[in-house]
Formats: C-alpha cells, structure tokens, sequence
C-alpha cells in the first residue's frame, strides 16, 4: 500500500504559484530524495505537507495512508504519524526540551489509544534516544533549542524524531549548516531510524547528505514539478552536471 | 483636577469613626486625613496618574466600611483552603479585621507582630508613623485609607534579627455585604541588618464585589534585606487599590514581588525612596487580566543618594477584553550620582481586544548615572506556535505552554517555593487548555 500519494499538486503562497503539477508516490520502507536548485519549490512542499497556514493549495490531493492530509490540522497530521524535521528548528525560550516532547508523545499515544507514559518512563525512553544523536542529557533539561549550535537544533531535531517514532519522516535541509563530523552524527541518527514501516523524504540542494544516507529514489523538482526520478546515481549525475541541463526539460 | 466625588463616604465615617483603634487625638488625625481625601475625591481620569484607570464605580457606591470580621467556621475554612497551604506563621483578615483565632503563632527571636488596632490603642508615637496622618501630601487614597483604617499588622524586626520563616498576611474579603469596603493598614519596621520575608495575600469569597483600600509602609533599616510578596486575587467582582511606600536606608535591600491576578479593577502603586547611599531595590511584577478585568500598575523609584540601585522587571499577559496599564517612574535626585537603573515591562496580548498602555518615565538630574529602560508589547511567537502543533500539541496546549513560558522568568525570580508552586498552579489555572501543564508545575 502507498504511504503518501501527492497527486497533480498545486501550491501558491501570497498568490504566488509555486508548485505547479507536482506527483509523488512513497511506499513504506523507502527513502526518497527531493532534490532541486534553489526557487523549485522544495521547502514549499515540506511546508504544505505539515500544514503551514501560509501555503495555500490550490488543486491537487495528498493522500497519507489512504487518509486526505489536507483535511487535517498540524497536530492532526502529526498524531497519524506526519513529522517534519524543520530546516531551522525554533527556540522557543522558558519550554523545556523534555516537557515538549513527553506532551507531544502522550498526545500522540492518546490519538492512538495507547496509555500515556508517566515522567519516570518518558525519561528512560528519552535518555536511551539521545543516545542515538550522541546527545548530551544536558541538552535534554534545557528549553526548545534556546542557544543551541545549528548542529544540536538538527540533532534535537532527529531526536524528536526517534521519540515520536513516525510513519513518515520529512527531512527539510537537514544537512545545511551542519559541518561533516555534525552531518555523519545526524545521518547515523536517520540510518538507525529507517525501518520497513517508516517512510522517509529528504529535501535537499547538496548531493553530500545521499552519501551518507543513501536514498531509494531521487527526484529532482523544478519550476514546481518532479522534472526527472532516478536511483541514487541521479544524485551523482546532478553532483557533476548540475541542474541547468534539466531546466530545459522543464520548460 | 478630579470630580471632588466621596461617594457616602463622609457620612459613613460619622458612622463608624467611633469603631475605630485610637483615641481622640487619633480621631482627629483620621478627620484630617479625610478631609484630604475630600478636597479631591476619587481620582479621576483628567488626572495623569489615572489617565488610563478609572473607578468611578467607586465614587457611586453606598459603600459600607468593615469594622468587625464576620464568617462562619465553615467559610473561614474554605477561604483557607482557597489561599492555599501554609505551615508558617500567618495572620488572618477577614474583611480586613484580625482574627487571632484563625491565625498562626509567631515565635521568632527580635520579631514582634501586633494587630494594628492594638498597637495603635497601646503606642501613641505610632501615630506619627502612619503615613497619610498628618501629612497633606499623600495621595486621596493614601488618606482615605488613613482615615478608615480598621486594623491591619504592625511588624517590628529588631537590629541584626532574622527570622527564618517567611510571615504570610491572608486577607479575605467576604461575600453577602453589599459594597463592602476594607481598609488595612500594614506598618513594617526592618531594623539594621535585619532580615524579613513577608507575604500579603489577598483573596474574596465568590462574588464579593466590595473594594478594598489597603496602605503598606516599610522602613529598611541600614544593611536590612526585606523580601515582600504581594499576591492579589481577589474574587472577579472586587476593586482593590493597594500602595506599598517603601523607605530605605543606607545599603539596605529590598525585593518586591507584586502578583496581580484577580479583582474586576486592580491598581497597585508603589513608591520607593532610596534614601540611604549604596540602597537598592527590585521590583518584579507579574499581571493578568481577561474577560473585562483591568490591572494597572504604577511605580515610582527615587534615587535620593549615591550609588543607590534600583531593576525593575514587570510582565503582563493580558487575554479577552482584559487591560493592562503599567508607568515606571524613576527619578535620580542630584545627589544621586553612580545610580543604576534599570527597567523592563514585557506584555503578551492573547486576543485582538485586549489592550495595554505602558510607559516609562525617567527623570534624571544627576551626572554619571546608568538608566535603561525597555517596553514590548507581543503576540505568542507563530512559528512556536507551528512547530509545536507539528508535534502533536493541540493548538490551545501549545497557546497555554507559549503562555505559560512567557510568565516562566518572573517564577523563576520568587524566593519563596511554596509561592512559587501556587503561582504556577494560578497562572496554569488561567490557560485554556492548560490542563496539561499542571502536571509539570
């Protein structure tokens, strides 16, 4: 069964159109590569599939588990199991990391009908997570990436991630900001993550990050539309060619 | 200018002068004091200092004046629990009257508590301390409550005592006496090197609606360290207008911590006189208002001498068609030089009706000195607000811990853990959508 159908999707902010006919199938157990120049329309489609308010939908479907995505509110989204790891994660002074995440995942395993974890249990769980992202606990007891290096906000991010255990992953620049010893840290974390139930999408500009987490599929998307879909080697192609031979396939 | 209003209050006096601790000179002292009041009456809004506050409410009620404490066991009772625990020392008030019975002893080395009704019936020179007797400067509403002042606490702390546990004022105003109206008087003398933690807390009964005027004086004696707590809130009906005159002597210090929650009107005014070198107090504040509440908040620091310090940090969450007023004033007199002065008022407005004015005043006359101040007035940050909800808290949990985080610092800032804990648990109260957070507060 397909994990998330986008069908024939159009996306405007402000008015102003930006997707424009975008298709995309993703099957439990896959890593898909969302890569593209910069203007293409990557992060808009991160955005929309986690239910920013701002991107406006303007044709087109998303099915997620056979269920209409954009019927559903962000939190809604999240609780069937939706997560988006934010291309700048935010601080969010006086909310403490722990705090956060042990609401996020009982309301989670509320929506699931699953019995809600007490502090003792969420702390064992989180502890044994952090390790995952070689975390320091410390990190754990301090507010929302409050002062966090732009390595920790991505480890804090895929962190949440192993927490909150979702069926589809969207990974949004991931890579950027992150120097290589930050970047191998984070892909390990995501590789240890990849499981035959779990989908995950990577948006990304730079073909490093498929190094280290080596993608399904990959699809380049331009002036709004998936252009070309390959194996990983299209990410080697796009490495040493760029992206100016597609645009003309786009056009 | 103001509207000369008085409300019943002359009459009333008439009534109850004769119920009041003193003897005739005292008498005399009141009539003066109201006839201060008088001359002005209720402030008005032409007046700056209430431009953005009015409580003519006030100035047309029949107002009837507490002068005995009248509760059955099972209310006092209840009134208690609502205040919240406390295994220290305290002093009850019931519509501002002592009552010994509902009270806790208090047994502490160089400490002397009496009802104010006492010792101003035993201790003539107290008179002389009471501000507003006798001095034509004061505010109209210093003078009435001098006027009308039924009892209260006096608090002498010897030279070099420093009593461990923290002493709490409850004041309970009852529900059932139309347009009840309190007046207490608190007097609190910090001898040299002295230390005190004094909590005044003030709560209503559902559905009291009355008004209450309270006056509190500290003197800090020199190297004396005074932490007060003022807590308000009073039932949703009530008006409360509270001062807090603060004396200083040299290098003392003083922390004030005004918690302003309940009353339909709520003013606090506070007044500090850095009157002794290398003095410094801090002044923290935290206020909410929502439905139609109004709090507003006016502080006034002077810098009288050298090296005298003053911070002052005030934040203010104001949600429905509640309204927020702060005014800092400082002022550094030209003696004052190496003053340091700082100020902050940080507001968040949960909803598009409500509405906050706030404003620093600095007057400075003397060189070399250091002021900052600072105002914001917010919303809940929309990307916390998403990334939030993009994990699975539903919108009014995310809105309430945004809220909540905002309010974090100033709880941060309480000495008192059991405050501290009932502060939370009050603001938590507040949220929609909090239920959630009581748990981790």
């Amino acid at each position: 069964m397909t994990m998330l159908s986008i069908r024939n999707l159009h996306a405007a902010v402000e008015g102003k159109s930006i997707l424009k006919g975008l298709n995309l199938e993703v099957k439990p157990g896959e890593v898909h590569a969302i890569m593209g120049p910069n203007g293409s329309g990557k992060s808009t489609l991160a955005h929309v599939l986690s239910g920013r308010d701002a991107y406006e939908v303007t044709e087109g479907s998303i099915l997620f588990q056979g269920k209409d995505l954009l019927g559903m509110s962000p939190e809604e989204r999240a609780r069937e199991g939706v997560f988006l790891a934010f291309q700048y994660p935010v601080e969010i002074p006086g909310v403490n990391n722990v705090y956060m995440l042990k609401a996020a995942l009982n309301a989670i395993r509320r929506h699931r009908g699953e019995p809600e974890l007490d502090a003792v249990d969420f702390l064992k769980i989180i502890k044994e997570k952090a390790k995952l992202v070689q975390m320091d606990e410390r990190f754990l007891s301090r507010a929302v990436n409050e002062g966090f290096s732009g390595g920790e906000k991505k480890r804090n991010e895929i962190l949440q991630m192993a927490v909150l255990e979702p069926r589809l992953a969207l990974l949004d620049e991931t890579d950027s900001g992150l120097d290589i010893d930050a970047l191998r840290v984070v892909a390990h974390g995501v590789n240890q993550l990849r499981r035959s139930d779990r989908a995950i999408v990577m948006i990304t500009h730079y073909q490093r990050l498929l190094e280290h987490i080596v993608p399904d599929f990959v699809h380049v998307l331009a002036g709004g539309r998936i252009v070309k879909s390959g194996g990983r080697e299209l990410a080697v192609t796009l490495e040493e060619r760029g992206y100016d031979w597609l645009k003309d396939e786009a056009a | 200018m103001s509207t000369g209003a008085t409300a019943n209050l002359l009459p009333e006096f008439e009534r109850v002068f004769a119920r009041l601790p003193g003897d005739a000179r005292v008498t005399e002292r009141r009539r003066a004091a109201l006839a201060r009041f008088a001359a002005s009456g209720f402030p008005s809004q032409r007046e700056e200092a209430w431009r953005y506050t009015s409580i003519a409410g006030l100035a047309r009620r029949q107002h009837s004046v507490a002068t005995d404490a009248q509760i059955s066991p099972d209310r006092a009772r209840a009134a208690l629990a609502a205040a919240g625990p406390w295994d220290g020392p305290q002093c009850v008030f019931i519509d501002g009257i002592h009552r010994p019975d509902l009270s806790a002893a208090v047994a502490a080395v160089g400490l002397r508590i009496r009802p104010f009704a006492t010792a101003v019936a035993e201790d003539s020179r107290i008179g002389e301390r009471i501000a507003g007797w006798g001095a034509e400067e004061l505010a109209p509403m210093i003078a009435l409550n001098a006027a009308f002042a039924a009892d209260g606490v006096v608090i002498e702390v010897a030279d070099d005592a420093e009593p461990a546990d923290p002493l709490r004022l409850l004041f309970v105003m009852t529900a059932g006496v139309r347009d009840r109206a309190i007046f207490p008087r608190v007097i609190v003398r910090a001898g040299q090197r002295s230390r005190l933690i004094l909590l005044e807390q003030y709560l209503g009964e559902s559905g009291a609606d009355g008004f209450t005027n309270t006056v509190t004086q500290v003197h800090a004696g020199e190297g004396a360290r005074v932490a007060h707590y003022r807590l308000q809130d009073e039932s949703a009906k009530a008006y409360h207008v509270g001062n807090l005159i603060v004396n200083q002597e040299r290098a003392s210090e003083v922390v004030s911590h005004s918690l302003s929650f309940g009353a339909l009107m709520a003013r606090q005014d506070i007044h500090v006189m850095l009157r002794g070198p290398e003095s410094s107090v801090t002044l923290n504040g935290l206020y909410m208002a929502e439905g139609r509440q109004h709090v507003d908040h006016h502080t006034r620091i002077d810098h009288f001498e050298p090296g005298t310090r003053s911070e002052e940090y005030y934040k203010g969450i104001l949600g429905g068609h509640g309204r927020g007023v702060f005014n800092g004033k400082v002022v550094v007199h030209p003696n004052a030089i190496k003053t340091d002065a700082q100020q902050s008022n940080k507001n968040l407005l949960l909803s598009r009706d409500a509405e906050v004015d706030t404003k620093p005043e600095l007057e400075i006359y003397a060189d070399d000195v250091k002021c900052a101040h600072g105002a914001t007035v917010g919303q809940l940050d929309e990307d916390a607000l998403f990334y939030l909800r993009s994990r699975g808290l539903d919108e009014s949990a995310a809105r309430a811990l945004l809220t909540y985080a905002f309010a974090g610092d100033i709880l941060g800032r309480l000495g008192i853990a059991r405050v501290q804990k009932d502060l939370a648990v009050r603001i938590a109260g507040r949220l929609p959508g909090a239920a959630e957070l009581l748990e981790v507060v």
